[in-house]
């Protein structure tokens, strides 16, 4: 049964990252490039915790944090760089 | 434990694809990050939340969990800092937003 959800999710996360992408490559303004690369860190992480249950290697689980971290201070940078180009 | 995963696994895959077909179909940026800054970080963090039902160990589900409540912390400060971002660099909303009450001198 496992085997069969997780099959499932792992196509759903697939489309939902192959949107973001889309997103990246279409978004009319920097903001929404930067918002579909955060997106596309969360979806990572949602499928490398799958991989975690897939394997049953639970050394992924502290990688989909550490990749939850670097995407969140990724998006504040990429936001701070965004303010300092409008004051200028 | 192993249906309750499960069904965890399935409903974040469906919060994160939720979260993707907001950012495709909505029409700029700040009813994108709406979509985007809600459901993805829930969905992430309920399939975080099954790997920390099927690890068999104490100290990995408690990281499991730990890793949920952090992402669950810090989506809405990017959120934030990105709309604000987006606000002062001149991204204007939709035409068909009523009610606009930031002003941009702040």
């Amino acid at each position: 049964m496992i085997e069969t959800v997780t099959t499932i999710c792992f196509a759903l996360l697939g489309l939902a990252m192959l949107a973001a992408i889309v997103r990246i490559i279409r978004g009319p303004t920097l903001a929404d490039r930067i918002l579909g690369l955060d997106t596309i860190t969360v979806i990572a992480v949602g499928i490398i915790g799958l991989f975690a249950v897939t394997s049953g290697l639970s050394l992924y689980a502290d990688i989909a944090i550490a990749v939850a971290l670097v995407g969140f201070l990724s998006t504040v940078a990429f936001a701070r760089y965004l303010l300092s180009r409008a004051r200028n | 434990m192993i249906y309750l995963a499960a069904a965890l696994l399935l409903a974040g895959s469906l919060l994160t694809a939720i979260a993707a077909l907001g950012i495709l179909r909505f029409p700029d940026v700040y009813t994108r990050l709406h979509a985007a800054s809600k459901a993805g970080p829930l969905g992430a963090g309920l399939i975080l939340l099954a790997v920390a039902c099927m690890a068999g160990d104490w100290a990995i589900a408690v990281r499991c969990v730990l890793g949920f409540v952090f992402l669950i912390l810090t989506s809405p400060v990017s959120a934030h800092l990105l709309a604000r971002a987006a606000l002062r660099t001149g991204t204007s909303p939709d035409p068909r937003t009523s009610i606009q009450e930031y002003d941009s001198n702040h």
